[in-house]
């Protein structure tokens, strides 16, 4: 490559034109006196557009513009873990070593730390034949994570030298007999996905510990969830909640032109919040981007390619990587600024045509595989969508639909109502059931998809005779069917309402939610009974046992409580017959 | 690189000037603008390239012709900054508005704002007690947080916002606020209005106003709010003020925004507003917060109003993706005469968690505030049963329940406009007193260890 050096043309905002240079196609180039880092994105003539991923504000034309050869890569490596990055894998603690508090431009910084000393265990042997993706050794990175030494993508061969030690991350750790160095950071360059072998059908949950979301609308380990919702309805929080309750060995969190002090939120709490599985604080397993929304868009355009990039290099070592974007919108929103900058022909309401597609080669990009080193591991991605006015027929939302299996509709109604999470159980659904529900039986209980199945279809019902209720009032329908209503708020105020703020409710696991619908089943079955037997409506209902069974779920230790307390209830329900 | 005068205007349109130039400009360079009569216009670089520059004129085109004459100053927009900003009144560009004399820059500072680090923010969580009880029982404000007020003409927002500068303060120490105002094309009445108050109470002496009318150049509110924010980062980051800004009316701020838009013919958003919106207010908004190891700090509060009183309009909608909660004027509540008219059930503060309960307000807080908002909420919706069938189809709770809705408004809600509630007595047990109007079987939301300290005829003592 040439080291030909350009100069500017024009800039407006973000995008900048430059003339002198014939550079590839993503190519990374520095723009300006500053250096300021940009990519090429589009060619024409002998004019190259650029995204500049810093704020342009004072540069002129006829300042230099120099290639790298290089295209927008992430450093892969130990060290990735509890960092929080820009959206193009600036340490942000680095940033603010070099500039303070404000993110002024102009400053590199690289994505892992250079000097640190890890500690390698080779695992491969002199001699051993070794191809892409296959483990060499291993870096304890946090208490919980063993981080994976991996052959690059592309490379091949015989050991002819290996060795256990200290090293930083770009010495050389094994040598191939052709002369190939490995060193434990690869490169890879975010726009292209990373190669496995094969996909595999997701079969197995992602535990989320909320219940509306295991029980009635579970995501696959591997697959793909939209939660799109008007402001204030609870995608951040739901998304923080699957960051740190989900089962998945690594999470990516994606703070993608979002609030500044969310992202304080999770850097303060997640320290000091235990993951369920392994007791160690969930941080070591959590790498965020924060490219917040007053940061440049450019930067935030490629933020979602950096996390993902990330996610699935966690994925080729053989862990179950989950994915947050929050908000795929404010990425969406990011294309259509540069979009419109470049005077293309716009889509549907601005954006660009490419739109969907990009959405969904983002989407494609989540999955269970065999990874090149036979091994199986999966990226789930949880992508938030922010419609404006909450109307979900515009572009964002509807090309996000098309391809993700899992929605989860937050409603500004139940917001209001306070009814958290406020996700909507009648028009959201998830496409993985089938292929769960043989895991669940296995592992849970034989009939707990009979059970999801009853507890869905009790909701239903309680949606069809809301609106009988509306015009005539609740006193004018048969017991029965009072009764049906009375279990339907059970499950809607027990069940599905969770509150990610108090130290218990916030998580429950599956065996517990198992247990919580079917107290709800055996409070209908036997208040039939009941009523049946003579007892009235009012007196089942009030029993005090309901009251603190529900109750019971704020408690520590309700998972060994319940049984008991399901059977005061039942008790307290035959009793109100002869008290009739 | 000043001095050389271009005459090579080839294009106006709108407040968008067009002009062939050789020296290479820089982006967001500031320009003035000589008219033949000698008047001067300022203006900001949008787009330059190396033969043709597009700049945005702030006072507005009007007069401008092809003789007028076009320098660039070589630098973008810089505001002097200095502690005595505090006591003026500025005008939009950040002159001097006051007969004073001009503001001896201590610092010169770039308006755009550099992002704050989301690693160095801190989290906020002090509580900011207003005296106004729908506000600190239900949507309580903390240090460092952006909230706006969603309101719609002709409604109170404006004693609403001068009541909260004049009565806010923190429990836990003396610190002051200085008040930070920004008005953007507001009306020289409500300006006038502003003024009076602030120096009525005394409070212009702590306060710094920039200040753009309705008759100003609409072009010039998009850098107003802009320098607001300048002052307000250098009183709290550089000389540990506690800020708040406050300003009105953002709804002008957008229009603004959407006249370049539609000069620059870019291909327009939502109801012809730019694309770059959220973006463009985020720039605004995201100035707010705290940051470690500075003691000072910025709270927002801005006003808008929603224009067709729709809060799914673009400007109250994109301002709620960005703010941490909102504050919604309700027109039935102004109607039926009650001050403030807050609508406490689409309203939310979201750092409210942070900055209530034991140490901070009290420990019922919470569930007084959920009790409330519960009551009030099913309160409400009784109502609308009601007119369908009539008060003798509801049970005993619903009518108790049906009746608090009307105490909460009459009494919770309305106050007068120099009422200065306590947290705890004026607001937290004022309301206890009126929720024990329902029987205590009936307020769920309240934990029982709460009832038997703070409920004012069951509590066990
Ligand atoms: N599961 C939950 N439990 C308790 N409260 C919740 C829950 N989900 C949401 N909330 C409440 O709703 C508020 C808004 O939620 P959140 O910030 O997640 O909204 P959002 O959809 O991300 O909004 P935006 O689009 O503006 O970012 C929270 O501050 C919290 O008060
Ligand atoms: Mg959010």
């Amino acid at each position: 490559m040439s080291k030909e050096n350009g100069v500017i043309y024009r800039i407006s905002g973000p995008v900048v034109t430059a003339v002198g240079i014939s550079p590839r196609m993503y190519e990374v180039v520095r723009v300006g006196d500053e250096g300021l880092m940009g990519e090429v994105i589009e060619l024409h003539g002998d004019q190259s557009v650029i995204q500049v991923y810093e704020e342009t504000s004072g540069v002129r034309p006829g300042e230099p513009v120099v290639r790298t050869g290089q295209t927008l890569s992430v450093q892969l490596g130990p060290g990735l873990l509890t960092k929080i990055y820009d959206g193009i894998q600036r340490p942000l603690p680095e940033l603010e070593k070099t500039m303070g508090v404000f993110i002024k431009r102009g400053v590199d910084a690289d994505g892992l730390d250079l000097e640190k000393i890890w500690d390698f265990n080779a695992t491969a042997k002199k001699g051993d034949s070794v191809s892409s993706g296959d483990v060499i050794g291993t870096v304890q990175e946090t208490k919980t994570i063993e981080h994976k030494v991996m052959v690059p993508p592309g490379v091949s061969g015989k050991i002819k030298d290996i060795k256990s030690g200290d090293f930083n991350v770009t010495q050389t750790v094994c040598t191939l007999e052709d002369g190939t160095e490995i060193q434990m950071m690869q490169k890879w360059p975010v726009r292209t996905p990373r190669p496995f072998t094969k996909k595999h059908a997701p079969e197995v949950p992602l535990q989320t510990g909320q219940r509306i979301l295991d029980f009635l609308f579970p995501l696959a380990k591997g697959g793909t969830a939209g939660i799109p919702g008007p402001f204030g309805s609870g995608k951040t929080v739901t998304q923080q909640q699957l960051a740190k309750w989900s089962d998945a060995d690594i999470v990516v969190y994606i703070g993608c032109g979002e609030r500044g002090n969310e992202m304080t939120e999770v850097l303060d709490e997640f320290p000091h919040l235990m993951d369920p599985k392994t007791g160690e604080a969930l941080m070591n397993r959590t790498t965020m981007i924060a490219n917040t929304s007053n940061m440049p868009v450019a930067a935030r355009e490629a933020s979602v390619y950096t996390g993902i990039t990330i996610a699935e290099y966690f994925r080729d070592m053989g862990y179950d990587v989950a994915l947050m974007a929050d908000s795929t919108s404010r990425w969406a929103e990011a294309m259509r600024e540069i979009s419109s900058r470049l005077e293309e022909m716009p889509g549907e309401e601005g954006y660009p045509a490419y739109l969907s597609s990009r959405l969904a080669e983002f989407y494609e990009r989540a999955g269970r595989v065999e990874t090149l080193a036979g091994g199986d591991g999966s990226v789930s991605v949880i992508g938030a969508v922010s419609p404006p006015g909450g109307d979900i027929s515009e572009p964002v939302s509807q090309g996000t639909l098309r391809i993700v299996k899992v929605f989860w509709g937050l409603d500004a109604g139940l917001a209001r109502q306070r009814h958290f999470p406020a996700i909507n159980w009648l028009n959201s659904y998830s496409l993985y059931p089938p292929s769960l529900d043989q895991w669940y039986r296995d592992n849970i209980k034989g009939d707990f998809p009979e059970i999801r199945t009853e507890i869905s279809a009790l909701l239903q019902v309680e949606a069809e005779l809301q609106e009988i209720v509306q015009l005539v009032g609740s006193d004018a329908l048969p017991v029965d069917q009072q009764l049906t209503l009375e279990v339907a708020r059970m499950i809607r105020e027990f069940f599905l309402q969770q509150n990610a703020f108090h130290d218990v409710d916030t998580y429950s696991d599956l065996k517990l939610q198992y247990n919580m619908a079917k107290a709800i089943l055996s409070f209908q079955e036997e208040s039939k009974k009941a009523i049946a037997g003579g007892a009235a409506l009012e007196d089942v209902v009030n029993i005090p046992a309901r009251t603190d069974l529900m109750r019971g779920r704020f408690e520590s230790g309700y998972e060994d409580k319940i049984d008991e307390m399901l059977e005061a209830m039942n008790k307290q329900i035959a009793d109100t017959m002869e008290a009739n | 690189m000043t001095g050389k005068e271009y005459r090579t205007i080839t294009d106006v349109k709108g407040p968008l000037v067009f002009l062939n130039k050789t020296e290479p400009v820089a982006f967001g360079e500031i320009v003035e603008l000589r008219l033949t009569d000698g008047t001067l216009k300022n203006g900001q670089v949008l787009d330059t390239s190396d033969d043709q520059v597009i700049v945005q004129v702030f006072e507005g085109t009007a007069s401008i012709d092809k003789q007028t004459g076009i320098k660039f100053l070589g630098d973008v927009f810089k505001l002097p900054v200095s502690t005595d900003m505090i006591g003026r009144i500025l005008d939009g560009a950040g002159r001097p508005r006051d007969g004073g004399p001009a503001i001896v820059a201590d610092e010169m500072a770039d308006i755009i704002g550099a992002a704050i680090n989301p690693y160095s923010r801190q989290s906020p969580s002090s509580f900011i007690q207003t005296g106004i009880s729908a506000i600190d029982a239900c949507t309580s404000l903390v240090r460092g947080q952006k909230l706006p007020i969603f309101s719609a003409s002709g409604l109170p927002h404006n004693d609403i916002a001068l009541q909260i500068a004049r009565q806010a303060k923190l429990v836990d120490s003396d610190d002051d606020f200085v008040v930070v105002f920004c008005a953007m094309g507001i009306t020289a009445e409500e300006y006038n209005f502003f003024v009076h108050d602030l120096e009525r109470t005394g409070a212009l002496e702590n306060a710094c106003l920039f200040v753009n009318l309705a008759d100003d150049p609409a072009v010039e509110r998009l850098i107003t709010p802009r320098l607001a924010l300048t002052a307000a980062e250098y009183l709290a980051f550089e000389h540990d003020y506690h800020v708040l800004v406050i300003y009105t009316d953002m709804t002008n701020y957008c229009e603004s925004l959407r006249q370049i838009g539609a000069a620059r013919e870019e291909v327009p958003g939502r109801r012809g507003y730019p694309g770059y919106m959220y973006t463009d207010l985020a720039m605004l908004y995201e100035r707010a917060g705290l940051v470690k190891g500075k003691k000072g700090s910025i709270t927002q509060f801005p006003i808008l109003t929603m224009p067709g009183d729709d809060i799914t309009h673009p400007i109250p909608d994109l301002s709620g993706y960005i703010t941490e909660g909102q504050i919604v004027i309700s027109r039935e509540l102004h109607q039926k005469g009650i001050y403030p008219p807050i609508n406490v059930l689409p309203s939310l503060s979201r750092l409210m968690n942070a900055g209530i309960g034991d140490g901070k307000t009290r420990e019922d807080h919470k569930s007084v505030s959920d009790q409330l908002y519960a009551a009030y909420a099913q309160g409400r919706e009784l109502r609308g049963l009601v007119a369908i069938v009539g008060e003798d189809a509801l049970n005993e709770r619903d009518l108790q329940l049906l009746k608090f809705a009307d105490i909460f408004e009459d009494q919770f809600l309305r106050q007068s406009r120099d009422e200065d509630r306590s947290i705890g007595e004026g607001t937290l047990d004022y309301a206890w007193k009126l929720l024990s109007n329902i029987d205590t079987k009936y307020l769920v939301r309240l934990d029982q260890k709460w009832i038997d300290k703070y409920h004012p005829t069951d509590k066990k003592e």
